[in-house]
């Protein structure tokens, strides 16, 4: 079946097998391999990406399912070369160890500074519920994501 | 001595920016041209004959490329082996081929190998490969293992026992008879699953020209991959590469040496094609090593001012269906030797029954034998604590080991290095206010809450070691870590290093140690890894070893680098070398600082060799091989306090006081991020994880779906401090933290939970404290009437 999909801004079309899930599309067909696997049962969250601007789980949609859609993975969230303000947060707060759920939780955090510019660790532990991290305990992923919630804030009040 | 603030400073990870950019390269993202995919066929059965493996309707499959089973392979692949035999007992290690034979031996173990063009068509051949079972009586359980009439499951062990094992000291017999209390327990450490979000994986390339096979893969410790899977696939070893990528954490489960990794090699090797093999989640759970599982029977001998005189014990410790790689080591050196703890307990008998079931391997996680080890310490001081009425932290002042007993040698025959217990738990107590906290916890029950607070004050085993001391314990390699320090033209250094780092943050805190030892600025300094064509001999990351040893490494190197640095220096400024200064990364005549070569300009010169001391060679670079004295033995005290709902039994953790003692610390925000973690996997197993077999041998528990790794909202926010007691042997002080928080979390809140239960007459439960067991016991204990 024929995709046809914006990610990160680019435009791709691709001949797929109707059975191939996103994750796939975009690390085989897409050669993006920042979005990881971590699980089959759509409980760990490290395939995270934003698609029209909500976060999915993209190892629970098919590819074609995402046809017409606009994807934001994690190759696309610096811009002009410079860090978003969520991969900043990660990197000043230590969020991150082995680094392999990190581009899911980052998306997730995108999407949650999104709705809630100013979210309470408890509201921010919750938010993250369906993302798992084995390495950092959470603590310097919620350190990381307030810092970010800051940042964006500066930004937008001096704007 | 070079004194920078670079050496204990917060820095943020060097290693990020390719993480936080999707530009690191993990296993699975290594594509190389006309690969093809492996997919292995697994038993469903946990002990069954194999009568017969059809592969015709999966051969027949478009895209299948080859298959292998067992018998294909039984003549051209060695057997998986085991790497750690332990002395002083009657260790078996019953033949583990790469893929079954005739009889398979738990559910996951590999029957056959499927390689297709893509991963989704060797998928599919998979489930089309029949294999006819004959179902045998299977076995989960240790102890049911044991007895007589139990399924066996390897012809040359028949009584599933692969070693006894003991250590002994002291007269433990007369310390029971004349003790005023002696306190009796059977503990059950039960079975985890490591859970790296990054599941095991390889990619295998064998170039039919140079002979050479390159092997990247999910590897803590590349050098000791390469050399086991040179006996494996009967390679020559400087044939072999194996390169660790960027590797999404292990936890232990990186360490052992696997079949899968081996048969991927040998089916490379055979067709010549590129070959990849990625586990899936549930393939993780069963065919990934798992950790801990224990059954023990306790008994300690304590006197009536709570001076405790002896610990005897007897544990059955599960390792599964076959001995990997290093099983029979961690129940025995790294946990019976622990089995003292932080106290001067002058007797000991602890005996080590290593038992076979039909289950998965079990090998090392994080920690490996040391949590288990401080859980039983710390709990039968806290129950010989409630015997006599006692409160828990004066029991453990009573019993600490002083800190002016220094070197230490326990009665198990460990020395311990350095420490200072009562510190530690000195400011833990005054951290968490634990007198208020007293009175907290009285007006609580009053109003029908159970708070409870629960110690745990660790010491652990680390930074793996001396290599004469692995030697003698049976280890099959040693134990030193390697490391170079090069110096390029431009005054730029490479590291390399024989650790092989994987989320620890050592690309940072080793070049920490070069910019604080060679006053060079941290941006000039790169750290490599995990290539064993690019990196020395090494043996790699796990058991804390990465600073105490790797580091220690590169401080050795770096000492070299300056002594030939300053010979060169000494002839470019014309000064002797002894009236040298070194400040800053700066050569200068004492009293003349203006006058100065930087360790830039010697690096140059090192290198055009224009004008050298007599007898001084050109490069400036050095290697170390260091092999440490003795471990070294972290410390601390760890307090929970928890609060358990009488009406659900769920066990909420209120607040988490972690007060760590590693030694010198390089970096307090990377010390902080691994203690966090090791917490939270400690926690993990006191109230959340738990890999349930049901009896004949399923795995009940094989997604995240039903193992539960604790999420972001069901752990507290964490209060860490720390002492600093330098490991006297370390060139730096270091003592490792890697696997701390792990090893003391599950006794805190083991010992928090019993806290909060004891007005409720519950004395014991095992873990973990999920909310149905916790339910029961309140139940139980209170009978027909109900909570107070």
């Amino acid at each position: 079946m024929r995709v046809a999909v914006h990610v990160n801004g680019r435009p791709y079309e691709r001949d797929i097998e109707p059975r191939m899930l996103l994750v796939h599309f975009l690390r085989d067909e897409l050669g993006l391999t920042g979005t990881h696997i971590g699980c089959d049962t759509s409980n760990c969250g490290a395939c995270t990406v934003l698609l029209d601007g909500k976060a999915v789980k993209s190892c629970t949609l098919l590819a074609v399912q995402a046809d017409g859609a606009d994807i934001l993975t994690v190759e696309g969230l610096s811009q002009d070369g410079r860090l978003h303000p969520v991969q900043e947060g990660f990197w000043e707060e230590h969020g991150l160890q082995c680094g392999f759920c990190t581009p899911g939780m980052m998306m997730l955090a995108v999407e949650l500074l999104q709705r809630e510019p100013d979210p309470s660790e408890e509201a921010i532990r919750h938010y993250l519920e369906g993302n798992l991290c084995r390495c950092t305990g959470y603590q310097h992923i919620v350190h990381a994501i307030r810092y970010a919630a800051q940042k964006l804030r500066e930004t937008r009040e001096s704007s | 001595m070079v004194v920078t603030r670079i050496f204990g400073a917060r820095i943020k990870r060097r290693e990020d920016p390719r993480l936080i950019t999707g530009q690191a390269t993990y296993t699975d993202d290594v594509v190389l041209p006309g690969m093809c995919y492996a997919v292995f066929v697994r038993s469903v059965q946990a002990h069954a004959r194999i009568r017969a493996v059809r592969t015709d309707a999966a051969q027949a499959h478009p895209g299948v490329i080859a298959i292998f089973t067992g018998r294909d392979l039984q003549e051209k692949m060695g057997l998986i082996p085991t790497a750690w035999l332990i002395p002083d007992s009657d260790l078996k290690t019953p033949p583990h081929p790469p893929l079954a034979v005739d009889r398979v031996r738990y559910v996951g173990d590999a029957v056959a190998v499927v390689l297709a063009t893509t991963r989704a068509a060797a998928s599919d051949a998979a489930a089309l490969v029949e294999v006819d079972y004959e179902p045998l009586p299977a076995v989960a359980d240790p102890e049911k293992a044991v007895q007589p009439d139990a399924p066996r499951l390897h012809d040359d062990v028949p009584d599933n026992v692969a070693f006894h094992w003991k250590v002994v000291n002291g007269d433990v017999d007369r310390a029971f008879a004349e003790a005023d209390v002696v306190v009796r327990q059977r503990m059950v450490n039960h079975r985890l699953v490591p859970c790296a979000m990054e599941t095991r994986g390889c990619v295998a390339h064998y170039n039919k020209g140079s002979g050479e096979l390159t092997l990247w893969m999910t590897s803590q410790n590349p050098h000791i991959h390469r050399v086991i899977l040179s006996g494996i696939l009967h390679l020559p070893e400087h044939r072999i590469r194996v390169i660790a990528p960027e590797v999404g954490g292990g936890f232990g489960s990186k360490i052992p040496c696997y079949p899968e990794e081996a048969v991927v090699s040998f089916c490379a090797v055979e067709l010549g094609v590129p070959v990849k093999w990625v586990e899936d989640r549930r393939e993780n759970f069963v065919a990934t090593i798992h950790g801990r599982d224990h059954v023990v029977y306790l008994e300690v001998a304590a006197r009536k001012d709570g001076t405790i005189t002896a610990i005897r014990g007897k544990c059955y410790a599960n390792l599964g269906a076959y001995l990997s790689t290093a099983a029979p080591g961690i129940p025995t050196i790294l946990h019976g030797l622990m089995m003292c703890g932080a106290y001067r307990i002058p007797n000991v008998h602890y005996e080590v029954l290593g038992v076979l079931t039909n289950t998965t391997p079990v090998d090392a996680y994080r920690g490996a034998g040391r949590p288990e080890a401080t859980y039983y310490v710390e709990r039968l001081v806290d129950l010989v604590a409630a015997e006599l009425g006692m409160d828990p932290v004066e029991i453990r002042r009573k019993n600490f080991i002083p800190k002016d007993a220094f070197p230490y040698t326990t009665p198990t025959g460990l020395t311990y290095d350095s420490g200072d217990y009562e510190r530690t738990l000195d400011e833990a107590l005054r951290i968490v206010d634990y007198a208020g906290f007293r009175r907290e916890q009285e007006e609580a029950r009053r109003q029908g809450r159970y708070l409870g607070i629960g110690f745990s004050t660790y010491v652990e085993i680390c930074g793996l070691g001396p290599s004469q001391v692995a030697g003698a314990v049976g280890f099959q390699g040693g134990l030193w870590e390697s490391a170079v320090v090069r110096f390029h033209p431009t005054g730029k250094v490479t590291v390399l290093t024989g650790s092989s780092p994987h989320g620890q943050g050592e690309e940072t805190t080793f070049a920490q140690i070069v910019a604080d030892q060679l006053g060079v600025p941290i941006e000039d300094i790169e750290v490599l890894h995990g290539d064993t064509d690019l990196i020395p001999m090494g043996w790699g990351t796990y058991g804390s070893r990465t600073t105490p040893v790797g580091g220690a490494a590169i401080a050795v190197a770096c000492q070299r680098i300056l002594a030939k640095a300053r010979q060169i220096a000494a002839h470019l400024l014309e000064a002797a070398e002894d009236d040298l200064e070194f400040e800053n990364g700066r050569f200068y005549v004492k009293g003349s600082p203006d006058k100065a070569k930087t360790i830039q300009d010697i690096a140059l010169a090192a290198h055009l060799a224009w004008s050298l001391p007599s007898g001084v060679e050109p490069g400036l670079e050095a290697q170390a091989f260091y092999d440490p004295p003795n471990f070294t033995y972290p410390f601390g005290a760890h307090v929970c306090i928890v609060e358990v709902d009488p009406e659900t039994g769920e066990v909420k953790v209120l607040r988490y006081v972690a007060v760590d003692d590693c030694g010198r610390v390089i970096n307090p925000l990377i010390v902080d991020g691994q203690v966090h973690g090791g917490i939270t996997q400690g926690i993990g197993q006191a109230l959340y994880e738990w890999a349930v077999y049901s009896e004949d041998g399923q795995l009940l528990t094989a997604s995240f779906n039903e193992y539960a790794v604790p999420k972001a909202h069901q752990v507290p926010r964490y209060e860490t401090a720390r002492t600093e007691t330098p490991s006297p042997h370390h060139p730096l002080g270091c003592k490792g933290v890697g696997e701390t928080g792990t090893i003391a979390a599950t006794a805190a809140v083991a010992n928090a939970v019993m806290d909060a239960l004891r007005p409720l007459g519950i004395r014991h439960l095992d873990m973990p404290f999920t909310p149905e067991r916790v339910w029961r016991a309140i139940r139980q204990a209170q009978g027909p009437g109900g909570i107070p």
